[in-house]
């Protein structure tokens, strides 16, 4: 009897017939395997760690695993004084540095209170829409090898490439730029930088088109990622999703239009939607689709910020940057639209000390991973290996 | 076929020559396109690779060793004959061993039959093309031993997925063969050539003189991407999904063997391909009145220049494909074998029978 019992354990059971025969049955169950996905693996994108319990090539749960590449920009923060927080803040998203620092900036000079020079705001505005683009084009292009593409990366790089030089003129670094300083820039643009811009936006009109030829059109592309990984709108607003995540499910939410900061009230440009005909609603193919109109809009809002730029007579990038950094006692929250979504700063600071008591950084990937094993449930493997690229995670933000 | 005997002879007589011991005949008939393959294979197939996918990409690609970067596969080899070779301590040691040898002699054997023009082949078998199939599926074992050999998670997962779509794709491929096999009357590779050469060049080939013959082409091109493990059907060794693949935990000189392998079979493929529906080693150029152009580039040098050419288009278009398409999902790939490729496998069969009765 004993030995029955763990025969059946084992899926397996042996049945006595009348005749003294022994028949013995077993199962034609499968079993799961765990498989560990990361941190070294090429479709992770960084050091994410994701457990997936497997039914086959079916992933039956995956469990994302964070925390290496943490490298406590929290407590920093706590021990250096505000304008020394400005290169961690690059080293967070290290992918869109600029958009980063400007989200910093914005909420310490909301602490302070101070008014910011018109063309300041203008250069901000358009560093950060190049590094919009640039952010873009790493997200699409690292989407295409995620799905076996390996041209369209290399397209993207060498597009990228030019803005990263442009970058690289006026700051000095080409990753971590350390551009936009509390209540100013490091420095003015270079004299020729208007020239070079719109050199660079006629240049890359044509490139647009080309990628949405070669990726976005392509019958396999689309395939790959229709209907994959979808996400109801009102599902989404429960995760928190901003960017092109939620815009890629449906909903109309651009914190540049919607809370509007710097001189973005005087740009017209669209928010990115999903053309429903062309994609599913939520799925990964409207996530990739949003992101590639977001980089013909941050082209459009570039073309518009160099008409409306003021001049250079005596402009000092300095002018409005304080001596000493001490804001009042109080907290903020300041947020700003970055390329993979809402990336808010909450400050308490203590009225004393040139060191802020406590600074939080809500991070935009770290919020969108959260819906990872809601939409990994029953995918396959390349499914799954596409899904998590159309969250284009930059592990330094979600561990920050 | 008394041209085909004629040759038969030639190369019969030159492999019966010794030059004292040494079996020298032998040596020009059946090493020296082997060799030439290895060499090809090794060396200017990657090369080729890489410059092509440069050029596509807007890179230079390799530059540093030798001028334009030539030698650099060299460079590769050496290095990877000094690597390590490292066996993981949970690894099932003999398949781990046994893997890519039987890759690597399942590529090569093929080659046996492909003929390098009218006097060049290894063995003219009258089952040349059913050998070749055959032989290249024998790739399906090592895959799998050295996936399961590995003890490697992703290693089994590409060797699962490569066993069923290598088998899977066995079938359409092999249909539209038999297409061919059927306008030629025969399986031997060499009288495909016979069949498909003539005064009037490319107008003799299977492609452009049958009406049907561009069905089976494209099947079988199709599948044979499928077949070598080649974008936008590497699921095997899809390298975002699965790190490499099956030979994941390989490293030094057994991994060189898996690439030696798949460039062998690309160039096999490439190889049945060129000589079942392009006519092989046979001159492409037309007799056009009295200038006769396909006479003066018949012949074993031009022969061999030929199927060479035509192999190595292939293996453009295959390269082409690559740096181009993104991959194929497993169950798309297998639809499109079993619903899409595998019918119209047999219409095709069934239209080129109908043809070469009542044409």
């Amino acid at each position: 009897m004993q030995e029955l019992g763990k025969a059946e354990l084992n899926s397996t059971r042996i049945i006595r017939q009348d005749d003294n025969r022994v028949v013995i049955e077993k199962d034609l169950d499968t079993e799961y395997m765990v498989l560990s996905m990361g941190p070294q693996h090429p479709s992770t994108h960084g050091v994410l760690r994701l457990e997936c319990i497997t039914d086959g090539e079916v992933v039956v749960e995956a469990e994302p695993y964070l925390g290496y590449l943490h490298r406590c920009f929290e407590k920093y923060c706590e021990k250096v004084d505000y304008p020394g927080i400005v290169p961690y803040t690059d080293r967070m998203d290290y992918l869109a540095g600029m958009n980063t620092e400007m989200a910093y900036c914005m909420a310490v000079e909301k602490m302070l209170d101070i008014e910011i020079p018109r063309r300041v705001e203008f250069i901000r505005v358009i560093v950060s829409e190049l590094n919009r683009i640039a952010s873009h084009l790493v997200a699409i292009g690292t989407y295409g090898i995620d799905l076996g593409a390996f041209t369209p990366f290399l397209f993207c790089f060498r597009d990228r490439e030019h803005i990263l030089n442009l970058l690289e003129w006026i700051s000095g670094a080409r990753m971590l730029y350390n551009y936009i300083w509390i209540g100013g820039l490091s420095y003015d643009v270079p004299a020729d930088f208007k020239k070079r811009l719109s050199e660079f936006v006629t240049y890359f009109k044509p490139k647009t088109v080309e990628l949405q030829k070669l990726l976005t059109e392509n019958e396999i592309f689309v395939k790959r990622t229709k209907g994959i990984g979808i996400m109801p709108a009102d599902v989404a607003i429960n995760y928190g999703w901003s960017g092109p995540m939620l815009r890629g499910s449906g909903v109309d939410w651009d914190l540049r239009r919607n809370d509007p900061y710097s001189v973005y009230p005087e740009l017209d440009f669209k928010v990115a939607l999903p053309d429903p005909k062309f994609c599913d609603i939520g799925d990964c193919l409207a996530r990739h689709v949003v992101r590639a109109i977001e980089m013909e809009e941050s082209l459009k809002i570039i073309e518009q910020c160099l008409d409306m730029m003021p001049g250079v007579d005596g402009f000092n990038s300095r002018v409005a940057i304080p001596k000493k950094v001490r804001p009042k006692a109080g907290e903020v929250y300041s947020r700003a639209e970055n390329p993979r979504g809402e990336v808010g700063f909450y400050i308490v600071s203590d009225g004393k000390s040139t060191k802020p008591l406590r600074c939080k950084a809500r991070s935009s990937c770290f919020v969108n991973l959260s819906a990872m094993k809601d939409l990994s449930r029953g995918q396959l493997i390349p499914d799954l290996v596409a899904i998590i690229g159309s969250i284009d995670i930059v592990l330094g933000e979600v561990d920050r | 076929m008394s041209q085909s005997i004629s040759l038969n002879t030639w190369s019969d007589a030159l492999s019966g020559f010794n030059l004292g011991w040494f079996p020298l005949g032998l040596v020009i008939v059946a090493a020296v396109p082997l060799v030439f393959i290895a060499l090809y294979a090794l060396t200017y197939g990657v090369y080729g690779e890489r410059k092509i996918s440069a050029f596509m990409q807007d890179r230079l690609g390799p530059m540093e060793v030798g001028p334009w970067g030539l030698l650099q596969t060299l460079a590769d080899i050496l290095k990877l004959l000094q690597k390590e070779d490292i066996v993981p301590t949970a690894a099932d040691k003999f398949l781990f061993v046994i893997g890519p040898l039987i890759m690597f002699v399942g590529s090569f054997l093929a080659f046996v039959v492909l003929p390098f023009g009218p006097a060049f082949i290894g063995a003219d078998l009258n089952v040349g093309l059913f050998y070749a199939v055959g032989i290249v599926a024998l790739e399906v074992v090592g895959i799998l031993a050295s996936g399961w050999g590995s003890n490697n998670k992703w290693a089994l997962y590409g060797a699962v997925r490569s066993v069923a779509q290598i088998v899977s794709y066995e079938i359409p491929a092999s249909i539209a063969l038999l297409c061919g096999a059927m306008m030629a009357g025969t399986l031997s590779m060499q009288q495909f050539c016979v069949a498909q050469s003539g005064p009037y060049g490319f107008m003799h080939y299977y492609l452009f003189s049958n009406p049907i013959a561009w069905l089976p082409f494209l099947i079988y091109f199709i599948a044979s991407l499928a077949e070598t493990n080649r974008a936008p059907f590497d699921i095997p060794e899809a390298e975002s999904e699965l790190v490499a693949g099956f030979f994941t935990e390989y490293s030094g000189m057994k991994f060189a063997m898996f690439f030696l392998a798949e460039y062998g079979s690309m160039f096999m493929v490439s190889g049945i391909i060129s000589i079942v529906f392009l006519g092989g080693w046979a001159s492409p150029l037309p007799n056009i009145g009295s200038f006769a152009l396909n006479t003066m580039t018949s012949g074993p040098a031009w022969g061999a220049f030929w199927i060479i050419m035509k192999g190595f288009f292939f293996i453009f278009v295959q390269m082409w494909l690559r740096w181009t398409l993104p991959r194929l999902r497993v169950d798309q790939l297998m639809y499109l074998c079993w619903k899409v490729l595998t019918p119209f496998a047999f219409v095709a069969f069934v239209l080129t029978a109908v043809w070469e009765i009542y044409k």
